[in-house]
């Protein structure tokens, strides 16, 4: 008999034994990255970004990340709901990484050893070996170092893919993000260069929590106890929770995003599971990158974007009113009643031109 | 003359057996144990409830000396779970969407209108006069917890209407506490009248309809336009609420903040006077 994590982890075990290891690199090209500038991020929490040049400072770089898996129970809505999840660096969606098209990305995963489960990482921007998943298993106690060189430009989800429980890990709350920008910065339809005040990353996650025989939410006491139940909740492929950010009202209240009138701001929106289609209420996206990759011009003056489950797209827009704009997903159900709801606070002048209540309501004139 | 103290006598005669049977009431009646308050009229400080506009734009409501012409008694505790439930059970009341089960807890998840029939069925099953409270009541009992819902008439706002809605949304945001699950009667204590969980997390229906009041230069209402669709609830901050909404939640903008639970305490009416109850029985009977 295994007990369950035992199970769990014979089955990630597999995983490991199959996958290779890399074939050495050349030396020449080790030695030429050994020559390479490098450089330490510290990852910051969503919805913000570290702090980056748009317009890349010098030639390739090596850029050094370190993110740290946490598995550990969150509060997901108003109702003190509570998801068994598991997390890169403790935040859902997992911290959003940037750098420039030719940078090496170099980052160090740690699966500590209090950890239940073994986890590794898919960069959908990096080349072979599943993304990187299959030369990143860490069993808890463990920890991985990854190369990979960033060839295209975009944003691109990443996300933690166990051989034989995937979706799981990634519905738990596994996925986040990577930037790679040109290294001359982002630019419109005819080439010319396009340029932000301010990013925000928002990561759309749906949660499927089994109910007890009442109809309520589980409270699971461990992430293994959780793990029967939630898959037959997940292939009932309904989720109970759609939520930007980890939770319903996230990005609301004390905790909205704010921007300032003629201020552009560049939304980052991944999804690693389910389509989406973000839309921001009052406003629109100027320069919309659908599929998130900035090779490819970006569409104009959208309402609403469509993000493919399983990648990020970009838009930017400048705001010009003032006031509370919603940023949803325009499934307005999941907007409303499931929690994919954010808020944008605005300050700013009005302009009476753009729009002007003509009369106030009142009483239907009959003359 | 003759006919006059004819119809004198048979009014007296109708008037001892309507009084004979309202001085015995026999069959359901049964006088509630419930516990109220019972408060003096006095003066507070009020507005109105509603939207107000001055030259086109919104305007805070101008605030004024209020005071009930009549003792008010109103419940001491929000109604709760139990006694909505033996409601439900006698078939007159709809099952609410109550998140908590405990009996102790106040009841959530009930609409305007089922507050309305839990009056309805109170009253019958008390012989007592139960209803809900008007906005203005219920601001009288709510006393020192009454929030003042005026955001200033800032002259910026002339020019930018989204200046309000800003302060609006960050008015709100200073007053969240977040922790939204219902609570056991009495966890948010008392008020200086003897209320007890007056704008906690529970919002409470009251009686009165939402209305839209254009106002001239000297604050006087022109015109006006009511929606009894739409009451007034009262709670942390006053709300508006579509009359057969169970869940705050869902009543609320996509940019607004709606209240935590919707729940109701009710008003006792005085039991009429002899003569009065003896007037209705007649014109009952």
């Amino acid at each position: 008999m295994f007990t369950r994590r035992e199970t769990l982890m014979s089955v990630a075990g597999a995983a490991v034994v199959a996958a290779m290891p890399a074939a050495p690199a050349a030396a020449q090209e080790a030695a030429n990255i050994a020559k390479l500038p490098r450089k330490k991020v510290t990852l910051v929490q969503p919805p913000f970004v570290h702090e980056h040049d748009q317009v890349a400072k010098g030639g390739p770089k090596v850029v050094e990340f370190t993110m740290t898996i946490e598995e550990k129970p969150v509060v997901i809505d108003d109702e003190g709901t509570v998801l068994q999840a598991m997390t890169f660096n403790g935040s859902i969606p997992g911290p959003m990484m940037v750098v420039h098209e030719g940078d090496y990305v170099e980052l160090t995963l740690v699966n500590p050893a209090t950890n239940e489960m073994p986890h590794n990482i898919d960069f959908h921007a990096a080349t072979g070996a599943l993304g990187g998943a299959a030369l990143t298993d860490v069993n808890p106690g463990e920890e991985v170092k990854l190369r990979f060189k960033a060839t295209r430009t975009g944003t691109f989800v990443y996300h933690c893919a166990p051989k034989g429980m995937i979706p799981w890990h990634v519905v738990a709350g596994m996925s986040g993000t990577i930037m790679i920008l040109p290294r001359d910065g982002l630019k419109d339809e005819k080439g010319k260069p396009v340029r932000y005040d301010s990013v925000y990353y928002i990561g759309e996650n749906e949660f499927y929590i089994p109910r007890d025989a009442n109809g309520k939410f589980i409270n699971y006491k461990t992430l293994g106890d959780s793990f029967p139940e939630t898959l037959k909740a997940m292939r009932g492929l309904i989720p109970t929770h759609v939520v930007f950010n980890g939770r319903v009202g996230a990005l609301t209240g004390k905790n909205a995003m704010t921007a300032k009138v003629g201020q552009t701001v560049l939304f980052v929106h991944s999804q690693a599971n389910r389509d989406t289609r973000p839309h921001l209420i009052g406003g629109h996206g100027d320069y919309v990158w659908e599929e998130g990759k900035f090779a490819n011009p970006p569409a104009k003056d959208l309402e609403t974007w469509f993000i493919r489950g399983g990648s990020a797209g970009a838009a930017l827009y400048k705001f010009l009113q003032p006031g509370v704009y919603a940023y949803v997903n325009h499934n307005l159900i999941e907007a409303a009643e499931l929690g994919a709801t954010a808020h944008v606070i605005v300050d700013g002048k009005w302009n009476d031109d753009l729009m002007t209540q003509v009369s106030a309501p009142g009483p239907i004139r009959t003359n | 003359m003759k006919l006059q103290a004819a119809s004198v006598a048979a009014i007296s005669v109708l008037a001892i057996a309507a009084g004979a049977a309202l001085l015995q009431p026999s069959h359901r009646a049964a006088p509630s144990l419930i516990q109220t308050v019972t408060i003096k009229p006095a003066y507070f400080a009020y507005r109105l409830p509603g939207e107000f506009l001055a030259d086109g734009r919104v305007v805070d409501a101008a605030r004024f000396d209020a005071s009930p012409r009549h003792p008010l008694e109103i419940m001491t505790y929000q109604v709760s779970a139990a006694e909505y439930a033996a409601c439900v059970a006698d078939g007159a009341c709809q099952p609410a969407d109550s998140s908590g089960a405990a009996k102790d807890l106040p009841v959530t998840g009930v609409s305007y209108l089922d507050a309305v029939r839990y009056a309805e069925w109170l009253s019958s099953k008390t012989d007592e006069s139960w209803r809900l409270p008007t906005d203005e009541e219920w601001a009288f009992a709510a006393a020192e917890r009454l929030g003042d819902d005026a955001l200033g008439n800032a002259d910026s706002e002339i020019a930018n209407p989204a200046a309000r809605w800003l302060t609006a949304y960050r008015e709100r945001n200073a007053r969240e506490g977040r922790d939204t699950l219902p609570k056991m009667r009495g966890h948010f204590g008392a008020n200086s009248r003897g209320l007890y969980d007056i704008a906690g997390n529970v919002s409470e229906w009251t009686s009165t309809c939402y209305t839209r009041t254009h106002v001239d230069a000297a604050g006087k209402s022109v015109q006006r336009t009511e929606n009894c669709g739409v009451r007034v609830t009262g709670g942390q901050h006053r709300g508006y609420m579509t009359n057969f909404l169970r869940d705050g939640k869902s009543g609320g903008c996509a940019a607004g903040m709606a209240p935590d639970n919707l729940g109701f305490r009710l008003v006792k009416d005085p039991a009429p006077s002899f003569a009065r109850r003896l007037w209705q029985g007649m014109a009952r009977g």
